[in-house]
């Protein structure tokens, strides 16, 4: 498996002043721990089915799931990704593009130098180093245990922070009242919204496949190939550490789950 | 104080506003009546959506994070009348501390208001003060602002109470590093953005503070201006050529700090392409940068602090507005414009096509609801101060003897 390096100096010292901030501010800090113990403690999205089982001697493996979006087979103009991940999450446009929740679209691009086209879905990279979370005040913006950057509906305030933090715009602000929302897919109002990498499927372990990456297949594409990037026996980090794919936006070393092909 | 003496009472150097002019009526009924508007509109946009207003996906702070961030820097800024005296000494303006307080403390909920109503969901305001991520810099502010209204309350009441006097320096250099530290965390909130050419840069938290020392300055003038129309209160000639080198020598480091920013931006080639949007081709944007900021925020009130023509109380005020403005088209464009200008999602590509409109300049037209909450903060410092008066002798006397007039 390919893997972008990371770096551990800088990510170190990050984190090390913002230890030395919160440091600061110890009897706040042990307030914000008895909330977020207590809010881990009452959302079951937060804790995954690998850390369910932590216990057993066999789920030593933390799974990190992730993509890899081989752009020559992404073909321009089709949107069988974008489509099924609009019925799967019940993802109803009032037309309006610019409020309207996009949590996966296609872009269609051009190499600056070479003119040469390419087409690929743009979502949540499910970044390592989420800026999103980073920027979160309430800690709504949240990264499991497996990678999936999500987002706690129940302690969402609404400010879109996160959406100006994300490099790749993959948030959305619902605009509207919403009616008639999948049990699988809560959605409101005034909070902000992304791609979960469908975590119900995840979570459910029946149908591993993200729907966008299954609605690919079945149009026979086979774009999008989804896994667990930390099992050196998938086919996802097999292939990722054959063949080069690059992460969009690396230089701000997001160390992101989501690997692009031909791009 | 040379006038309206029925309409204060004096309580040591400090005047009471007691009785009710038409004009105190007037000035309180426009200023509630803005809050009413803002509240109105804030419970627009929470029963329908924030689809009402022009923000959207792309610029999701608009024109109340504008309104906000200009109430909360300048609220900072004139704190620092206060400091001038307490910290550094100065005599000429220990008479006008109590009122900065009093106008800072407004200016600050003001802008806390504002940025609370925008909220996606706020009625959830409870969440955002029991929840914390340290790792954001909105929860280091969280804590700022609150403790910048305690703080600003303790500092009042050691302006006020003779029992403190000795504290009162101690205090109010805590106050001076307090806000700064306060508004340095304003600009970090864009700062600290790593994925926006605009923001990502330290420079943003001087910026801030450099700015909120001009148009706090600038508000703390106009609000002074305001009490002058209302109910006399006069105005030194000594005290108000003081303000107006002051406020003209924050004018010039405000618009130092812009100019290294933009320099600084301009010369490294990743920023080329928003530095270009900006001072060239932005249209609106860069409009509101060369003529309402360079133009009419910052050359001509320099012009007109440094002419003869600052010996008038009435160029000074309108220095003082055009500074206050230039500062709101500031942070309009450094707001609105970063988040207008498109990503570069792909180094190396340009967008030929996508449903989200990338690769393109994002359409922001502020609406009315959002305008009217922007407007219903500043109508709130404006009664927050009135109603402060009423009740705390806030207003000094001891510019009487030499009144402008």
């Amino acid at each position: 498996m390919q893997r972008k390096a990371t770096h551990p100096i800088e990510d170190r010292s990050r984190r090390q002043f913002v230890r030395q901030v919160v440091g600061l501010s110890a009897g706040a800090t042990l307030l914000n721990l008895v909330n977020a113990a207590a809010t881990q403690a009452a959302t079951p999205l937060r804790t995954t089915a690998a850390a369910s089982t932590a216990s057993a001697p066999e789920a030593a493996h933390q799974p990190r799931y992730g993509m890899l979006v081989d752009t020559q087979k992404c073909a321009t103009g089709c949107t069988h990704c974008v489509d099924a991940c609009s019925r799967e999450h019940g993802l109803g446009g009032s037309n309006a593009p610019l409020t309207d929740a996009q949590w996966i679209r296609k872009v269609d691009l051009r190499d600056v130098n070479t003119a040469r086209a390419v087409s690929l879905p743009m979502f949540c990279q499910h970044c390592e180093h989420p800026p999103c979370v980073d920027v979160c005040p309430t800690g709504a913006s949240f990264k499991r245990a497996d990678g999936l950057v999500l987002v706690d509906k129940h302690t969402c305030i609404g400010c879109r922070y996160c959406i100006m933090a994300c490099p790749y715009k993959a948030r959305s602000f619902i605009h509207e009242n919403l009616t008639e929302q999948l049990p699988r897919a809560p959605r409101g109002k005034g909070t902000v919204e992304s791609c979960t990498l469908c975590v119900h499927r995840i979570d459910a372990a029946d149908q591993s496949q993200p729907a966008c990456a299954q609605a690919c297949l079945d149009a026979g594409h086979g774009a999008l190939l989804f896994g667990d990037l930390n099992d050196a026996s998938s086919a996802l980090a097999s292939r990722l550490r054959k063949q080069p794919s690059r992460e969009l936006r690396a230089d701000l070393a997001l160390n992101t789950a989501i690997r692009y092909q031909g791009v | 104080m040379n006038t309206s003496d029925s309409a204060q009472t004096q309580a040591g150097e400090f005047a009471l506003l007691q009785s009710l002019s038409s004009r105190v009526y007037t000035a309180l009924g426009i200023a509630i009546a803005l809050v009413l508007a803002g509240l109105a509109a804030a419970h627009y946009m929470d029963v329908n959506g924030h689809w009402v207003t022009g923000m959207n996906n792309h610029v999701v702070w608009g024109i109340p994070h504008v309104f906000a961030i200009f109430l909360i820097v300048s609220a900072s800024g004139c704190l620092n009348v206060a400091s001038l005296s307490s910290v550094f000494g100065d005599q000429l303006t220990k008479p006008l501390a109590r009122l900065a307080v009093v106008l800072a403390v407004g200016l600050l909920l003001a802008g806390l208001g504002v940025l609370i109503l925008d909220l996606g969901r706020p009625e959830r305001l409870i969440v955002a003060m029991t929840h914390f991520n340290f790792a954001s810099v909105f929860t280091w502010n969280v804590f700022l602002y609150s403790g910048f209204v305690l703080l600003s309350l303790v500092y009042l009441w050691s302006l006020m109470s003779p029992a403190l006097r000795m504290w009162r320096s101690r205090i109010g250099m805590f106050a001076l590093a307090w806000r700064l530290v306060l508004t340095s965390g304003t600009g970090f909130i864009f700062g600290f953005l790593v994925a926006r050419d605009a923001y990502d840069a330290a420079i943003l938290a001087p910026l801030f503070v450099t700015v909120s020392l001009s148009c706090g300055l600038a508000l703390f003038l106009l609000c002074m201006a305001m009490l002058r129309t209302i109910i006399g209160m006069s105005v030194s000639q000594p005290l108000l050529q003081y303000l107006a080198r002051l406020l003209l020598q924050f004018v010039l480091l405000a618009f130092y700090v812009v100019a290294v920013m933009n320099i600084g931006a301009s010369y490294v080639q990743e920023h080329a392409g928003f530095q270009n949007f900006l001072l060239y081709a932005g249209g609106g944007y860069t409009t509101g940068f060369w003529i309402a900021y360079m133009l009419f925020g910052s050359a001509v009130p320099v012009i007109l602090l440094t002419t003869p023509m600052r010996e008038s109380f009435a160029m000074v005020v309108l220095a003082s507005a055009l500074v206050c403005m230039g500062a709101f088209a500031l942070f309009y464009v450094v707001i609105i414009a970063g988040q207008a200008y498109p990503m570069d999602l792909v180094p190396g590509y340009v967008v030929t096509s996508s449903s989200f409109m990338d690769g393109a300049v994002a359409p922001y037209t502020p609406r009315l609801p959002e305008i009217l909450l922007g407007l219903g903060g500043l109508g709130f410092a404006g009664a927050f101060v009135l109603l402060c008066a009423r009740v705390l002798p806030l207003i000094p006397i001891s510019q009487s003897s030499r009144g402008l007039e």
